[in-house]
C-alpha cells in the first residue's frame, strides 16, 4: 500500500505554489514558460493521485491529455517567443511590453 | 510526519515518496531561483524524474515513462534549443523590482493558494459517481487498460488531440517563417543569384532587422 493520498496531493499544491510565484517573479520569457510546465506537472499529479485514490483509469487519460496539449503548447509558445526576440534584443517580458510596433 | 507517512504505507513506498518528493521540490525551487535559464531547465529536468517516480510509485507506469521520455526527452531539450539559439542565457537580476512590491505580493499570493489547497486537499473531496472509463485496479496492464479507455471511452478527445497538434506544428511553421517569405518559396534572389533591389515602398511598412538579414543572406549567397 502506498503513501497516503493526501501527501501527494500536499506535494502537487507545494509544487503548483511554487510555480505560481516563479511565474509572477521572474522576467525572463524561458523561465516563466518553465514554471508553467511545473503547475501543469503538479496537475498532472493530482490526476494520478486521484486516480489511484478513486481506483480510476479516467485521471490517468486525463493526464495523457494534459501531456499533448503541453506539447502544442511549447511548440506554439517557443515559436513565439523566437519571433518576438527576432526583432527585439531584450531577454525579459518587460522588453515586449509594447506588442505592436 | 514519518508516524503519519508509515500509517498506510509500507517503509519502502514511504522513503521512496520522500526522496521523491524532496527532489521534487528542491527541483522546482531551482527552476524558480537559479538565475542562469540553462540551470533553470536543468532543475526542470530534475523535477520531472521525481514526478515520474511518483507516477510509477502511484500504478502510473505508462505516464512515467511518457513523462521522461516526451517531457525532458523532448520539451526541455527544446527549451534548451531555444536558449542556445537566441543566446539569452544571460544572467537576470532576480531580485531587482520592476514594479515595487511585486516579490512580496506573489509571494503572499503562493502562500495563500498553498494554505487553500492544501486545506482542500486533506478534507473529503469525493462527490458524486465515478467516471465510466473503467476501475484502475483489476487484471490485465497499466498500458492496456489505459489505451483500452482512450480507444473506446475517449476516442473523440484523441481525434480532436490530433486535430490540435496538426494546428499547432502549422502555427509553429507559420511564426517561424521569416516576414519576406511570403509564398513559402526561396528569398527572393536566392534561387538566381540575383540581387533584387529592395524598394522603398515595401522597406517602409514593417521591414525591420530581420529582413535586413535575410538580404544580406541572399547577397551573400
Amino acid at each position: 500500500m502506498s503513501v497516503n493520498a493526501s501527501w501527494y496531493l500536499t506535494l502537487a499544491a507545494l509544487l503548483f505554489t511554487i510555480g505560481a510565484v516563479g511565474l509572477l517573479v521572474r522576467r525572463n520569457v524561458l523561465v516563466m514558460f518553465m514554471c508553467i510546465e511545473l503547475m501543469l506537472n503538479a496537475a498532472n499529479l493530482t490526476f494520478v493521485t486521484f486516480a489511484r485514490a478513486l481506483n480510476d483509469i479516467g485521471g490517468q487519460v486525463a493526464v495523457f491529455f494534459v501531456l499533448v496539449v503541453a506539447a502544442a503548447e511549447v511548440v506554439v509558445g517557443l515559436g513565439i517567443i523566437v519571433a518576438i526576440f527576432r526583432r527585439k534584443v531584450g531577454a525579459t517580458a518587460d522588453d515586449a511590453h509594447v506588442l505592436k510596433g | 510526519m514519518s508516524a503519519a507517512l508509515l500509517a498506510t504505507a509500507t517503509i519502502p513506498d514511504a522513503v521512496t515518496f520522500a526522496l521523491a518528493a524532496v527532489i521534487c521540490v528542491v527541483g522546482a525551487l531551482g527552476v524558480v531561483l537559479v538565475r542562469n535559464p540553462v540551470h533553470s531547465a536543468l532543475s526542470l529536468v530534475m523535477t520531472l524524474f521525481g514526478i515520474a517516480v511518483l507516477f510509477v510509485e502511484q500504478d502510473a507506469q505508462f505516464l512515467a515513462a511518457v513523462q521522461v521520455i516526451v517531457y525532458t526527452g523532448a520539451i526541455v531539450v527544446l527549451f534548451l534549443f531555444v536558449i542556445m539559439l537566441l543566446g539569452v542565457d544571460r544572467r537576470e537580476r532576480v531580485l531587482a523590482d520592476t514594479f515595487r512590491g511585486q516579490r512580496v505580493v506573489a509571494v503572499v499570493l503562493g502562500l495563500m493558494v498553498l494554505a487553500e489547497v492544501v486545506l482542500l486537499g486533506h478534507t473529503r473531496w469525493t462527490t458524486g459517481a465515478h467516471a465510466a472509463a473503467g476501475p484502475l485496479n483489476g487484471p490485465g496492464s497499466n498500458v492496456a487498460k489505459l489505451g483500452r479507455s482512450i480507444f473506446t471511452t475517449y476516442l473523440v478527445p484523441f481525434e480532436v488531440t490530433s486535430a490540435l497538434l496538426v494546428v499547432a506544428i502549422v502555427g509553429a511553421v507559420v511564426l517561424a517563417r521569416r516576414p519576406g517569405m511570403r509564398d513559402g518559396s526561396a528569398p527572393p534572389g536566392a534561387a538566381e543569384g540575383l540581387e533584387e533591389p529592395v524598394s522603398p515602398g515595401a522597406a517602409g511598412e514593417g521591414l525591420d532587422a530581420a529582413d535586413e538579414d535575410e538580404d544580406d543572406k541572399a547577397v551573400a549567397r
